[in-house]
């Protein structure tokens, strides 16, 4: 992997009116680098998401991006998106919009990186069906597919399996790993799956409002955050019927 | 006679495609009582106005503008919940109408025409100003279609592209607005919401796709508008709720297509 720098937080605290979510947060990303933040309910995992996509400005410190700050999202579904009446094309099309255009129109080229993300995930079989008789798999392979329409070289992923069978949830999982793989996309994802952070992330950000461990994978399974959490939710730290 | 006939004909086919195409975001987002909303305000800014002797459209223009401001800001900004400040400012409008109305002789036939609609008594005046607005929200509509579609389907989304969610929710509103006030001829400040919802909830029972969906709502609106005005002109009956019941009959024949063909 090389070691270009990708993103740096530096010091970064983030807040909605009075109330810190996020606090003095640091850390850095490579390209291609396969970021997992894990932490409790209420940890600011989703703030610092926010930060990163600059939906919310930081109150302290910084969010440096050393390429273009571009990115592709793939935010957790909304209870609207659950009986929208919306063709797949439609969906992943207008992941091509953004501020940058002067008329809010599709032209060949956004059909065309359309057409190719469709491709690359497999969907073409669906792209005249509606969103709403989807599957969980597939539903939340048409909005990745949406968010590589935005070219970013970063994919930021909001919990991607809630919700998804075990196939599906493997296949997803698969995806996104391919993803980061043959295409080089540097990827951050909020999970609660601590099991898969440990197969596929490059490097682990856990959070407590502050940062309680960042660094690789296996440093992270051998420190005391990590052990701890492990214990709490690994299949292997309780029983499980 | 004929010019009667050409102004009702021009006036209730743009309300209803503007009031059935807006329909179709508002119904998604669960906005759709905001057109309620902004009747009942319509209606207390119209009482006034004629109780003070003015014109009802110009004057329930701006402040039905102003309130759809104040509506969004409300449910976004404060604690008060979207649907609370809803039935707040909708019941504040309507008592301040009805006091209106007392004050100024009790319930005259212009307050009736305005609750209910006249779609015969639209004259010159109004036309001129239901035409431009008309225009104005088709127009929007048409140009900002991609990124209505795609801040309705997600707003995340669409804000960390970049794009302003929140002047677009304020467009939205904004276009809800003028057609409310362009609609208090047609149907009347009471039903101007069912002209809003039904063609959308209607054409989603069958359709698939936000555009199907669009351009079925539409087509479907202006159909039942005919079809209700030719009824309600051969049997003595009230225009705007007439062209209502036509809508209900057609959700209902919609519905159970979508049911037997299995849409979902």
């Amino acid at each position: 992997m090389s070691s270009d720098k990708f993103l740096e937080c530096k010091n970064l605290t983030l807040a909605y009116d009075n109330h810190v979510a996020v606090e003095q947060v640091s850390f850095s990303l490579n390209k291609g680098d396969y970021l997992y933040i894990v932490g409790e309910n209420g940890s600011g995992k989703s703030t610092l998401i926010k930060g990163i996509l600059n939906l919310l400005p930081a109150k302290q410190g910084e969010i440096k991006f050393f390429e273009s700050r571009n990115v592709g999202y793939l935010p957790q579904q909304t209870s609207v998106q659950r009986d929208f009446p919306a063709s797949v094309n439609e969906v992943v099309l207008s992941g091509c919009l953004d501020r940058t255009k002067m008329l809010p129109f599709y032209n060949a080229k956004d059909r065309q990186k359309a057409k190719s993300a469709i491709d690359y995930l497999k969907i073409a079989h669906l792209a005249k069906k509606s969103f709403r008789e989807l599957s969980g798999g597939e539903r939340q392979r048409v909005l990745l597919a949406r968010a590589l329409c935005c070219e970013g070289s970063l994919l930021v992923l909001d919990e991607p399996v809630n919700g998804l069978d075990p196939i599906a949830t493997n296949e997803m999982y698969e995806l996104i790993l391919q993803l980061n793989q043959e295409k080089k996309i540097t990827v951050i994802m909020i999970s609660h799956d601590i099991e898969s952070a440990l197969k596929y992330a490059d490097k682990i950000l856990h959070m407590e409002k502050r940062v309680l461990f960042f660094g690789s994978t296996s440093a992270y399974v051998n420190s005391s955050a990590g052990a701890a959490f492990l214990h709490k939710h690994c299949h292997g730290g309780e029983s499980h019927d | 006679m004929t010019d009667i006939i050409i102004r009702a004909l021009v006036v209730g086919i743009l309300v209803s495609l503007c009031s059935s195409l807006l329909g179709v975001p508002l119904v998604l987002k669960r906005y759709s009582m905001i057109g309620d909303g902004l009747s009942h305000v319509a209606f207390g800014a119209m009482s006034v106005a004629l109780a003070l002797n003015a014109a009802p459209l110009p004057v329930a223009l701006p402040i039905v503008v102003l309130s759809a401001v104040l509506l969004l800001r409300m449910g976004e900004k404060t604690k008060i919940r979207g649907d609370a400040a809803i039935a707040l400012i909708a019941g504040t409008s309507l008592a301040i109408g009805v006091i209106a109305a007392r004050l100024s002789g009790g319930t005259n036939i212009d307050i009736n025409s305005y609750m209910f609609g006249s779609i015969w008594g639209v004259e010159k005046g109004d036309l001129y100003l239901c035409v431009p607005l008309a225009a104005i929200v088709l127009i929007c509509f048409a140009v900002f279609y991609n990124i209505i579609f795609a801040v309705t389907f997600d707003e995340n989304f669409a804000s960390a592209r970049g794009l302003n969610v929140g002047a677009y929710n304020m467009l939205l509103a904004l276009l809800t607005a003028l057609t409310v006030v362009v609609g208090m001829r047609l149907v009347g400040t009471l039903l101007i919401s069912s002209l809003i919802i039904f063609p959308s909830i209607s054409a989603m029972r069958v359709l698939k796709s936000f555009k199907g969906v669009i351009l079925c709502a539409g087509i479907l609106s202006v159909v039942c508008f005919s079809v209700g005005i030719f009824v309600t002109y051969l049997v003595d009956i009230p225009t705007g709720a007439g062209i209502v019941v036509v809508n209900a009959v057609m959700f209902f024949l919609f519905s159970l297509y979508g049911k037997f063909v299995k849409i979902h």
